[in-house]
């Protein structure tokens, strides 16, 4: 059976102004799983979350939720998605509880229903203690979670979130992390944007890079490496001095030189042929007779590739 | 801490099916009004602030003014409370500020991205305020009663007369919305809201009487909807030709329900 994707924006364009935040993007979430949009500020991430979520038409292309078109099926689109905003959109004068109940009452679930989801959700998300504190008195992190808390009340098949963890503390953010990863283990599909490469490499299934308006690149976190270069050799020999005999040793394995780090020694080469290459590799360096401290074969870091395809 | 585990959701595929939940609109104006109930309740610092210079006007053109101002009938403040009434309705300008703050801190977004109609979110606004404006109207009231203002045309009439003043405030706190729209932020939000009081309140029938004016602004200080209202709830509260004044002032009050409600929706639509 082909999966149908529950996120489909097919050639969106967006300008206010002068300005052109979307020029020309696509691209499709499949359900079930965690696609980021990756980008700097201002590349356009927050303007495409705002067209998914009803709040902005294009101005070309057209976006698609669950199969419902943003602009001529808005209210249905609202219907299936739970928005997290970049601020933490809570009432601060109200408490916990009588976000959640809101909420739940605004999403129809009637006033019986909603006051169950309400304590439900206060006790999941660790708020058991300060529901009837004003959310005013919440630290960032608390915040962060009713906000969570408040856009799942409605159980929206469709999750969508602008930057969640921007701001939090990093115990926070591995909670928020962790409470993602058990909503898509559940069937929940989502989409978020964030500015940090850790965050895609481990939440997402996909990710999407976008810079001034276009896709620069798409693909899993692994795919997006191999584009940059494919695996790294490093190593480093016992003896510093031999660090150029062995470079040599090993360059008939390179595309190009092997790079010797002046300060640590350190030695480094791509791997195409990934394991391969290593095992070469050892074999070249033990015919050279050079000892060696210690040898690895390394993914580029996400860091690296972002660096290159923004550059 | 506490570790987050996430609820499950309902539905574990593709939602193709999912229907929009059925539509409830009063429900939701109820439910957005209560929200908006609760924050002017828990603020009561604005509620008060918002009393105080109705409360001041009324003893300051009482006293200060009063004797040299000669107006038609005995008493000044029979003459006078209902401009500090309509006054008490516009100088709370908070409908735009509070718009404006929700607009800016995200709460707005998360309303427009829920399954309800857009207008509910406007209407549950208004519909507050109007409880707001309500209890800053009876401080006033009473502020007033206690320098000398009655009701000389009947209880029932003078009562009709708070409601008229009140249906002006409501209709005014749509065109707070629209201005919020436009400007988004709360500080110019409160600066703007405050624009159209001073020449609609002061160059009015509210303080001197029209005829007392220079002849280019009496024109304007005949027909325009603070003037119109003034003489209207005076006629209810005080006496004399009502039917002329309750006409205008229900038009104007119509009029501007009208339009800056269709200017709001559309401002919000596209917000």
């Amino acid at each position: 059976m082909t999966t149908k994707p529950v996120i489909e924006v097919d050639d969106v364009f967006k300008s206010f102004g002068q300005t052109q935040a979307l020029a020309g993007v696509s691209l499709t979430a499949e359900p079930g799983k965690v696609l980021a949009l990756l980008g700097p500020n201002g590349a356009g991430k927050t303007t495409l979350v705002r067209i998914l979520t009803t709040l902005l038409a294009p101005d070309q292309g057209r976006a698609a939720v669950a199969g419902y078109d943003t602009v001529r099926r808005a209210a249905a689109v609202r219907a299936v998605i739970g928005l997290t905003g970049q601020y933490a959109a809570v009432d601060e004068l109200l408490t916990g509880r009588e976000n959640l109940r809101m909420l739940g009452q605004l999403n129809h679930l009637g006033r019986a229903e909603s006051r169950r989801r309400a304590d439900d959700s206060l006790a999941l998300f660790g708020l058991t203690d300060a529901a009837d504190q004003q959310a005013r008195t919440y630290s960032g992190g608390m915040r962060r979670r009713l906000d969570l808390a408040a856009s799942l009340i409605g159980r929206p098949p469709v999750l969508i979130l602008d930057e969640p963890t921007t701001g939090l503390d990093p115990r926070t953010r591995l909670d928020l992390w962790a409470a993602i990863e058990q909503l898509v283990a559940d069937g929940t599909t989502v989409l978020l944007t964030t500015q940090y490469l850790e965050e895609a490499d481990r939440l997402a299934h996909r990710i999407v890079v976008i810079d001034e308006g276009e896709i620069i690149a798409d693909g899993t976190a692994d795919q997006l490496k191999d584009q940059l270069s494919g695996d790294m050799i490093e190593f480093r020999v016992a003896d510093p001095a031999d660090a150029d005999i062995a470079a040599a040793a090993v360059a008939p394995l390179a595309v190009g030189k092997p790079q010797i780090d002046p300060d640590s020694h350190r030695i480094t080469l791509p791997a195409p042929e990934g394991a391969a290459t290593l095992g070469a590799a050892l074999a070249y360096l033990s015919d050279a007779g050079i000892a060696i401290a210690d040898i690895g074969i390394r993914r580029p870091s996400l860091d690296e590739v972002f660096l290159s395809l923004t550059a | 801490m506490t570790t987050i585990t996430a609820p499950s959701p309902a539905q574990t595929t593709v939602p193709r099916q999912a229907a929009p939940p059925a539509a409830a609109p009063l429900t939701d104006i109820a439910v957005l009004s209560k929200r908006n109930l609760i924050r002017i309740v828990r603020t009561p610092r604005l509620l008060i602030t918002s009393a105080i210079p109705p409360a001041l006007f009324v003893v300051l053109f009482r006293y200060v003014f009063g004797g040299a101002i000669h107006t038609p009938g005995p008493n000044y403040a029979d003459y006078l409370l209902p401009t500090i009434m309509i006054l008490a309705m516009l100088l709370g300008a908070t409908t735009a500020v509070a718009f404006a703050t929700d607009l800016a801190g995200g709460m707005i977004d998360r309303f427009r991205s829920l399954p309800i109609a857009r207008p509910a979110v406007l209407a549950g606004r208004t519909s507050a305020d109007l409880l707001r404006t309500a209890l800053v109207l009876a401080v006033s009231l009473g502020v007033g009663t206690a320098v000398g203002f009655r009701f000389h045309n009947g209880f029932l009439l003078g009562i009709a007369g708070l409601g008229l003043l009140l249906a002006f405030g409501y209709a005014m706190s749509w065109e707070m919305i629209w201005v919020a729209l436009k400007v988004k932020d709360p500080e110019t939000a409160q600066v703007a809201g405050f624009l159209p009081v001073v020449p609609l309140v002061f160059a009015s029938s509210g303080f001197v009487p029209v005829l007392s004016l220079p002849g280019w602004l009496q024109g304007f200080a005949k027909v325009q909807p603070v003037s119109v209202t003034i003489n209207a709830v005076r006629a209810l509260t005080q006496g004399g030709p009502l039917f002329h004044w309750l006409w205008l002032s229900g038009a104007w009050i119509g009029g501007i329900l009208l339009v800056f409600g269709t200017l709001a929706v559309i401002e919000y639509r596209k917000a």
